[in-house]
Parts: C-alpha cells; structure tokens; sequence
C-alpha cells in the first residue's frame, strides 16, 4: 500500500512536471494510434458503408469473416505483421520492421476490422430503416452508402473515436512489430510492461494514468458528441465502448 | 392513351416461394393516365407491396409489371425520411440525385417549399420539424420531381387531425394540378378515400378483390353483391 501510494505520488509529479521522457512516448503512442485509426477509417467507413447496403453472393461468409477479425488478439496480429515485413518476410524489403510505420500498420489492421464492422452495422440499420426512400429518389447502392453513412456521421464518430480506443490501448502489436526501443517505438503500453517488469511503478503508473485520461477523454467526447446530437435533433445514440486493451 | 401501369399476373413474395410470405398474388390491372386510385384494405392485405411494385422498389416473382417510362414517378411514405440536412437540403437532395446540378436543386427546392408553405423553414434542421411539416417537406421534395405520377403509401396515417387536413390539401392540389396527373395511394381513411379518389382497388390477402369507380364501391348495390368481403369492410365489419 505504501508503494502504490510512493509510486502514485512520484508519478503525478512526472505528470505535474511534464516529465519529457514521459512525454515523449505519450506523443508517439498519440501519433501512431492518430495516423493507424486516419488509415484504417479512410478505408473502413466506405467499405462498411458498402457492405451496409451491397446484397451479392457469398456476403454472409464476408460478414462471418468480418466479425471474426473482430476477435482477432492484437498479437496475432503483431505476429503477421512481424512475418510479412521480417526479412525475409513479402515486404522485408521495405526495412519496416521495428519502426514507426510498422507500428501504424499493425494498429491498421487492427483496428480495420472494428472501424469496418461497426459502420456496416449503422449503415444497415438505416439502409432498412429508410433505404427505400433514398432508392425511391434514385440513389443507387454505391451513393446510396454514402448517403447514409453521411447522415449516421454522428453514429460514425463515434466509431471513429471507439477505434482510436482499441488502437491507443493495445500493447501486443506494437510490441511485436516495434520492439519497444527507448526513444524510438516505446509508446505507452510497452513502456508500461516494461517499467513494470523492471519495478520502476512510479514510471509505468504514470503512463498508465495518461492512459486512463486519455480513454477518459474518448468516452467524454462520444459523451459531448451524443449531447450535440440529441440537441439538435432528439436522437438517440448507441453506446460504443472504448478502452478494449489487447 | 398509353397506360402508366400495366400488371399482368405479378405476384411478389417476400423469402422462398413456398414457404415465404405472399404479398401480392396474381395481380391484373391497367391504371390509366390521369386516375386517381385508392387502395384500400386491411394491414397486410398487400397495399403497400403494390405501390413498391408500382414505383420499381419490389420485383415481381411472378407476371409482369409494365410502366411508362416517360413518366416521372415520386413517392411519399407513411412515415418520410428526412436526412439530417436542412429542409431545403433535403428537397435539394431529392432534386440532385436525378441530376440537377446543386446550385439549379437549391433554388427549386424553395419554389417547392413556396408551394406547401414552409419556405420560411427553409434553413431549419430538417429532423427538428413537427411529423406534419416533415411529411410537406416530403411532399415538396416529391413535388420538385415535377412527377406525372404520385405514388403515396399511408400518408396521413401517422398525423394528427391538423396536419392530416394540410398534407390531404396539397395532395389534393397536387392531384389536380393536371389532368394527366396520375395519384395511386394506399389509406385505412375511407373519407379521405372518397375525397381524393376516382377508382378504388380492394385488397384481401394479396389479392385485388373489387377494382370499382369510387361511387360504385361507396353507394351503388354492385359492392354489396358482387363483393361482399370489400361491402363488410366499408360498412366497418372487417378491418
């Protein structure tokens, strides 16, 4: 008891004090988790959109397929990233294993799943909802899929902000691919494991209470975003939540 | 005059044939440019599925649907669906995805609004309105369309008397802005029935049962005879 409160006590001074060993991996863990979850969502929420309102053979098996990414563990994921990039991996050539790149594209694929997965599943309830209408004024699947994705922004950010959750607390993947180098891919969670297993807490407890303010600060957004929306119009929004750790 | 329908024994089932659902069973009919049909029936009896076959959103499984295709459809819904836009977005919106560049839909859509009398709602979330001005708003969006043909599938059903008397107004208007203006609408509401239509379809389990001019389904002795299930249903006995 006496440690944790020590190591809670030196830690919010490394906080306090904007320790910049400490900031420093927090900026890397934002910025890789920032630039996985852009990439991920450029391509997740129009594919999701699409499968929302496509109807074409074998969708049932893309969707099963789909949602059993979903349950994919983070370190089968650093696994096959580790694979195609190491060496003598498909893309060994690029030389990204242990960088920053390789970071990103695991949490990529990561998060892919959820971002894809999610908006299917807002964008098919519109499109049953009141596809009709928007098929009634002439809009075809494709447009059709970004008309509804548009009008479920709301719904959307909030995936977008659930997904950049799942990315920035996940330790298996980016431990994998990067190599937890200090100064270079240490980012939160590996920093985390690391300080721990060396005994240095007041570190890592800071770390982690960085890590708690920050999913604190997803879940206040989806908050303040589900408030804007029933302030303009009355709606309701579905809960999503952020902060599922690898 | 070439017809704006023509059906020939379509049937629509919804799920495999056979174990599925039958919407709409063997259905014949010709609607004529300029008629005023109301279909009229129970929840179920397959109202709804001919106007979605009507307007191209359901395919027949069986027979044939022929429409002109020089003909503007629109369609209004029991219950309109308006994107989180603003009402003149939504009716610009309706305007754009059938090819009128954005700028040309911005300004169309306020003569439409003009017409249903909410052109100073223009600028409002579309989602905040009252389910009536929602329901002007759809109306003004399908209006927009410049449509020969109307299809409208309940669409007083969910509002209050108020707005009811103004949405079955403008689909009066509507109706007679002219004479080749072609309205086929689905309604529980046998006054609105009477009001607005020449011809009324009675339907019973995917089947047209009666197909009569409105006086005749109304007041002349051939419904009690010749149709006995639709008589019950007007006088009230089998809803």
């Amino acid at each position: 008891m006496n440690s944790l409160s020590q190591s809670t006590s030196t830690a919010l001074q490394l906080i306090a004090s904007l320790d910049p060993g400490l900031l420093a991996i927090v900026g890397r863990s934002l910025s890789i988790s920032a630039t996985a979850c852009a990439m991920a969502c450029v391509l997740g929420l129009p594919l999701g959109a699409w499968l929302g309102v496509a109807r074409f053979n074998g969708r049932t098996v893309v969707l099963a397929l789909l949602n059993t990414a979903l349950a994919v563990p983070s370190v089968v994921v650093g696994l096959v990233v580790y694979l195609v990039l190491s060496r003598s991996g498909p893309l060994g050539f690029l030389g990204w294993l242990f960088s920053f790149k390789a970071m990103v594209l695991a949490q990529a694929l990561l998060v892919l799943p959820v971002v894809t997965a999610l908006t299917r599943q807002a964008v098919e309830d519109a499109e049953t909802a009141h596809g009709e209408q928007l098929r009634s004024l002439g809009a075809r699947t494709l447009l059709r899929s970004l008309l509804l994705a548009w009008d479920e922004r709301y719904a959307l950010l909030t995936v977008v902000i659930a997904s950049f959750g799942r990315a920035i607390s996940e330790v298996g993947a980016v431990m994998i691919v990067g190599g937890n180098i200090d100064g270079f891919t240490r980012v939160m969670t590996t920093a985390i494991a690391l300080e721990t297993s060396k005994g240095d807490l007041p570190l890592a407890l800071g770390l982690g209470l960085v890590l708690l303010g920050v999913v604190l600060l997803l879940n206040a957004l989806i908050t303040a975003v589900r408030y804007w929306r029933e302030q303009a119009e009355g709606g309701s929004l579905a809960v999503a939540m952020v902060g599922g750790a690898a | 005059m070439k017809p704006v329908f023509g059906l020939a024994g379509a049937s629509v089932h919804y799920g495999r044939v056979g174990t599925g659902v039958r919407a709409l069973h063997e259905v014949s009919l010709t609607i004529q440019p300029g008629e005023r049909i109301a279909l009229v029936g129970a929840n179920g009896s397959g109202k709804s599925t001919l106007l979605r076959l009507l307007h191209g959103l359901a395919a027949p499984t069986a027979g044939q649907v022929l429409r002109d295709p020089d003909r503007q459809q629109a369609m209004l819904f029991q219950r309109p669906h308006l994107m989180r836009l603003s009402v003149q977005g939504n009716i610009a919106l309706g305007l754009w995805l059938r090819g009128t560049s954005w700028r040309d839909a911005k300004r169309l859509a306020h003569t439409a609004l003009a017409r249903v009398g909410l052109e100073e709602l223009a600028q409002r979330h579309a989602r905040t309105l009252s389910g009536g001005q929602q329901q002007r708003v759809a109306l003004a969006r399908a209006w927009a369309l410049s449509p020969q043909v109307l299809l409208l599938d309940e669409p007083t059903a969910s509002l209050d008397p108020h707005a009811k008397r103004e949405v079955e107004a403008l689909i009066h208007e509507f109706a007679h802005q002219s004479a080749s203006m072609t309205l086929v609408f689905a309604s529980h509401n046998l006054g609105q029935v009477k009001r607005l239509a020449s011809r009324v379809l009675y339907l019973e389990q995917g089947r047209v049962l009666a197909d009569l001019p409105v006086d005749d389904f109304f007041s002349g002795p051939l419904l009690q005879t010749q149709y006995p299930a639709a008589h019950l249903f007007v006088k009230g006995e089998y809803v």
